[in-house]
């Protein structure tokens, strides 16, 4: 298994540094805006879950005229300004401030680290990324895949924005990454037209079937925060995924050193 | 599949590489999977602020 632990330490370290730059990225960039709208979700009668309650379509009227079961614990008898400023009414969640910042950054790393392992698994069998430029190429892919696709059916939503069912939502995510990457691996590694029509099939389809969308996209969100927020999201997405290529290339280049492989490098 | 792979060295199958790096992706599916699209109250409630930055679906 020493392919497999060559893998995972570079996958660690690529993980961690990419994952620390967009916790770092995030909190100058989405995280304000995310606070911002949770000003609204507040004032909009407090969090809900559409998937939930079904029948609460109009959220603003959620909290007094539908008793719905998930939003009793506290958004019902609770002021909007005297309410925990936690994000959530559900369940346990990290108090604002400090602890709620540093439960990003543990997120940030935790799957920077398990997009890193996805990347180097793939780019392994495609021979392996060789250099920072090399792995600058391979960034640009997973932003492609795993940002761009999705993000164009299911832009980046805010706090209090309508959504279609979660399951369904997360369903047609994974479907659209999955049929992105196969896509683009076509692309990239084989020559025969017919194979490259069928990768522009499979990148489109998803797009054709369409995301699963909400009922009515009615928000106290202000559209230009909405804006905002999408261009955050892409933009701190793309530097993520380039920072994470590059790390990939050189610490990979690093380890290998003279050796030929992976497999042979510091076993 | 005894051939071993030109690019690993000798010693490791090609079979054996493939599973080992199936292997990989598959943990790292996994993580990101649990901490972005877990159903699991308390793993949304701490990740919240990720999701939206990620654009996971969310809610």
């Amino acid at each position: 298994m020493n392919l497999f632990r060559n893998v995972v330490f570079i996958a660690a370290i690529a993980g961690l540094v990419a994952g620390v730059v967009l916790a770092c990225m995030q909190a100058y960039a989405t995280v304000p805006l995310i606070l911002k709208a949770e000003v609204y979700e507040q004032a909009g009668g407090g969090h809900h879950h559409d998937h939930a309650a079904p029948a609460a379509t109009d959220t603003n009227a959620m909290s007094t005229a539908a008793p719905a079961a998930n939003a009793m614990s506290s958004a019902a008898p609770a002021p909007a300004e005297a309410a925990a400023p936690a994000a959530e009414d559900e369940g346990w969640a990290p108090a604002d401030g400090f602890e709620r910042f540093a439960f990003s950054v543990v997120a940030n790393i935790v799957t920077g680290i398990g997009f890193a392992l996805i990347l180097v698994a793939v780019s392994e069998f495609a021979g392996g990324i060789g250099n920072w430029r090399q792995g600058v190429f391979w960034g640009l892919a997973g932003f492609a895949v795993f940002t761009l696709a999705p993000g164009l059916g299911l832009p980046p939503e805010l706090p209090a924005m309508p959504a279609a069912d979660l399951t369904q939502r997360q369903i047609w995510w994974w479907a659209t990454v999955v049929a992105t990457a196969a896509g683009l691996g076509l692309i990239a590694f084989r020559k025969s037209l017919p194979l490259v029509i069928l990768a522009v099939l499979l990148i489109v389809a998803p797009h054709v079937v369409g995301a699963p969308q909400p009922d009515s996209f009615e928000t106290p969100i202000p559209e230009g925060l909405h804006h905002q927020f999408v261009v955050a999201v892409t933009v701190t997405n793309l530097v993520f995924w380039l920072v994470l290529g590059a790390v990939v290339g050189v610490v990979r280049g690093r380890f290998t050193g003279t050796a030929t492989s992976l497999r042979d490098s510091f076993a | 599949m005894t051939t071993a792979s030109v690019s690993l060295g000798a010693s490791v199958s090609s079979q054996s590489r493939f599973m080992q790096l199936a292997l990989v992706a598959l943990l790292g599916i996994f993580v990101v999977g649990f901490v972005g699209f877990s159903h699991i109250d308390a793993v949304h409630n701490a990740a919240h602020d990720y999701r939206h930055s990620m654009a996971f679906p969310c809610h």
